[in-house]
């Protein structure tokens, strides 16, 4: 018989040991917060989202330990906490960059440009989806959609919006955050650290001067009805037919992949600009019948 | 018919209606100081002025529907919670905007959160609550940053806290930040998040009027609902009803986004087509045409360019084979592969596919398989009855919405472009270049001309 040999990464025998408890000085300081949060809910147990995102903001994600301490104060198994903390993607798993990029690749931000954008930072910080770079800064993730689809394509740092992005402003974005230079985002604070992101979402306000109100109201995209209805009409833009040729600018941002491998890494063997393409290449999508 | 007629019938100050977007423009427009200066917080004294079932019934002799996708009559909602009962109730606002295509509550809130905080508080009043939850998806903090600050205000002005405005009334509003999960939008689910356990829908009955959160009492309304209800006060149900139809009175938030030449928030009285919502906003970008459209988001069947003028409120759209949903409209041109569209759509059911059910659960996974394959140019004829088959498996068959919502693209896109499934599969692949559907496609055109 074929007797496949067992795989490293299944261990048998003893149980994982319990987490180690954070240092006294750090728990007595979680504590405080996490009784903070506790008081906002008639029930305790309603704590525990928010109490996740406060155990990430101490360690920059969830740990044993930080699952341990959430069950401790709530008085749950840590069975019930990891329960919670791996269904939300939101809760990090794994130690993570200091900024986290999330390009969105749902299907309308996609189209309109997301999946360019994605590929292009992969090959940029030379890492994959959920990967961290080497000097410890990013995290690049493709993410759903975000609820600013008419700012398409939206990037998202540390869940700030960053509108309107093409290839090439987002990789200066992810140059200006890995040199340290101050980014600030299309609508949003300053960004800070995931860390202290992660405190804001745990429902402590942004106590830095200015945060609220930085980036000012409404974005252009949000006024864009107001200002009709009020006969602020926007510069009508002028239609052009689009040209007969289809060729691409070289001073124009560099060209999308031909093929669009789907950010969930759906193998595709063919695209339109392969020779071998059994479609033949691609010569019209109705483009040349102008408007 | 005369030149001035038609300007009339397409001039946009006189389709649209701004309310809840009516000061976005103003310096700090999401301040309690702008807001005042807006007429804010005066509907809530109108409100405060009337016995609690009166405003109810008055919520619901205006006919305002719900906003978040079902249309179910907000007034109604209200008047479901048992009164007497000795238990606490509870109102919770639904601020987890995550379907795709919709993102009207997240601007709103981020320009105008005191139209919300206002809204819960008249809400609160009605239904006898003295605690409110907001639970907003956790990745928005510009939004999170502004609901916090928004909410210091009102309890330092005396909105929120104890006696409110004197009426008796003690409230207190809790701003809670979700952790990532769409599934969490289902009013269930999102009851069982706000709990602290994964966001899994519960069976209804009971429904949340009867036992929704600690097992209480609660409404669960969407954002721009309980936000449109201060305006209604303040202006008057016969005001409300002036606008939109019989059966859906009022105004709304719609929002253009894809390849549009003005995409952004448009708020009108419902029934405006998106005929007129293109025609005023410069249509199209620049040299297409449109190809498929959703009226409400991904879970709303797609429509084609035959549907430009279904009259956008819940009773047309649901009679053109849609639903109105969220208001979500994502115009794709020709330059889009409705192959790849569906095909990310499915990816993103299966991913937030909460795994409780089994029709969903694992159709939604096979749904993908077929249609990553098909993307690819390996898939088979036989194929295509196979997902229809597995889709008609997952709608109507599963705990919750997300299902059916799953299956929309599928039905909807197999019945308008079965053709272009089928070039997928004959001619091996797919037939579009993604390059020309990006924003950027065309700018080298535009610097030419």
């Amino acid at each position: 018989m074929t007797a496949t040999p067992p795989s490293p990464s299944v261990a048998l025998g003893m149980p994982q040991l319990p987490a180690p408890a954070y240092p006294a000085e750090t728990h007595a300081r979680l504590k405080a917060d996490a009784e903070a949060i506790i008081a906002r809910y008639p029930d305790s147990r309603s704590a525990l989202l928010p109490m996740l995102h406060l155990v990430q903001s101490e360690e920059g994600y969830v740990t044993r330990t930080g699952m341990a301490f959430c069950a401790e104060l709530l008085g749950l198994t840590t069975a019930e906490v990891t329960a919670v903390a791996t269904f939300y993607t939101m809760y990090r798993r794994k130690p993570s960059g200091d900024y986290q990029v999330g390009v969105c690749t749902n299907t309308l931000c996609a189209v309109m440009g997301g999946d360019a954008i994605f590929d292009e930072l992969k090959e940029h910080l030379g890492v994959g989806n959920d990967e961290t770079t080497e000097d410890g800064k990013i995290t690049l993730e493709h993410i759903e959609c975000n609820a600013a689809c008419d700012y398409a394509p939206v990037v998202m740092v540390n869940w700030e919006f960053f509108d309107n992005q093409t290839p090439d402003s987002a990789k200066r974005l992810v140059d200006d955050l890995r040199e340290g230079r101050t980014v600030e985002p299309t609508r949003g604070a300053p960004l800070c650290t995931y860390k202290e992101t992660a405190r804001i979402l745990a429902g402590f306000p942004d106590e830095r001067p200015g945060a609220v109100e930085a980036t000012g109201g409404a974005g252009p995209a949000s006024l864009i009805g107001l200002k009709l209805a009020k006969g602020e009409l926007p510069q009508q833009r002028v239609v052009h037919p689009r040209g007969q040729d289809g060729a691409p600018d070289a001073t124009g941002p560099a060209p999308s992949p031909a093929e669009h491998l789907s950010s969930h890494d759906a193998p595709q063997q063919t695209a339109p600009s392969d020779p071998e393409n059994p479609a033949g290449p691609v010569t019209g999508d109705g483009s040349e019948e102008g408007k | 018919m005369t030149v001035a007629t038609e300007m009339n019938q397409t001039s946009p100050d006189k389709l649209l209606a701004p309310v809840l977007s009516a000061f976005w423009d103003q310096p700090e427009s999401w301040t309690l100081e702008t807001y005042r200066r807006h007429d804010g917080y005066e509907g809530l004294r109108k409100a405060l002025a009337m016995s609690p079932d009166d405003l109810i019934a008055y919520v619901k002799d205006a006919g305002l529907r719900g906003r978040g996708g079902a249309g179910f009559p907000t007034g109604m909602k209200w008047q479901f919670i048992p009164q007497g009962d000795g238990k606490p109730h509870y109102l919770v606002v639904n601020a987890d905007e995550s379907e795709p295509g919709t993102c009207k509550d997240i601007p709103l809130l981020f320009a105008n959160p005191h139209s919300l905080i206002e809204g819960i508080v008249i809400a609160c009043y009605a239904i006898r609550s003295s605690h409110a939850f907001i639970y907003l998806r956790g990745e928005v903090v510009p939004v999170l940053r502004r609901l916090h600050e928004a909410v210091r205000e009102a309890y330092e002005a005396g909105y929120l806290g104890k006696d409110v405005l004197g009426s008796g009334l003690d409230l207190d509003l809790t701003v809670h930040a979700g952790a990532g999960a769409y599934i969490c939008g289902e009013e269930t689910a999102l009851l069982d998040s706000l709990e602290g356990r994964r966001g899994q829908p519960r069976l209804r009955p009971p429904f949340p009027a009867v036992a929704g959160l600690y097992a209480c009492p609660t409404v669960v309304n969407n954002v721009e609902s309980i936000a449109s209800v201060p305006a209604i006060l303040q202006q008057g149900k016969e005001w409300f009803r002036s606008m939109g139809s019989e059966k859906s009175p009022g105004f709304t938030l719609y929002s253009l986004s894809g390849h549009v030449a003005g995409p952004g928030q448009y708020e009108a009285p419902l029934g405006i087509t998106l005929r007129q919502l293109l025609d005023m906003s410069g249509g199209m970008r620049p040299g297409h045409r449109l190809k498929f459209w959703t009226p409400g988001g991904s879970s709303t069947p797609m429509f084609t360019d035959e549907h430009l003028d279904v009259p956008l409120d819940y009773e047309g759209v649901g009679a053109a084979g849609s639903m109105l949903g969220t208001k979500a409209l994502q115009c794709f041109d020709e330059t889009t592969c409705v192959v790849r569209a569906v095909t990310r759509w499915t990816e993103f059911y299966a991913h937030e596919s909460c795994g409780k059910c089994t029709p969903c659960r694992e159709g939604t996974y096979w749904l993908v398989q077929l249609l990553r394959d098909i993307e690819a140019g390996q898939g088979k004829m036989s194929d295509l009855d196979k997902l229809n088959d597995i889709a008609d498996n997952i709608n109507g068959k599963s705990f919750c919405a997300l299902g059916d919502g799953a299956a929309s693209p599928i039905f909807s896109s197999l019945k308008y472009f079965r053709d272009e499934y089928e070039q997928h599969i004959t001619g091996k692949g797919c037939p579009f270049d993604p390059a020309k559907s990006t924003l950027w496609a065309d700018q080298h055109l535009e610097a030419k001309a």
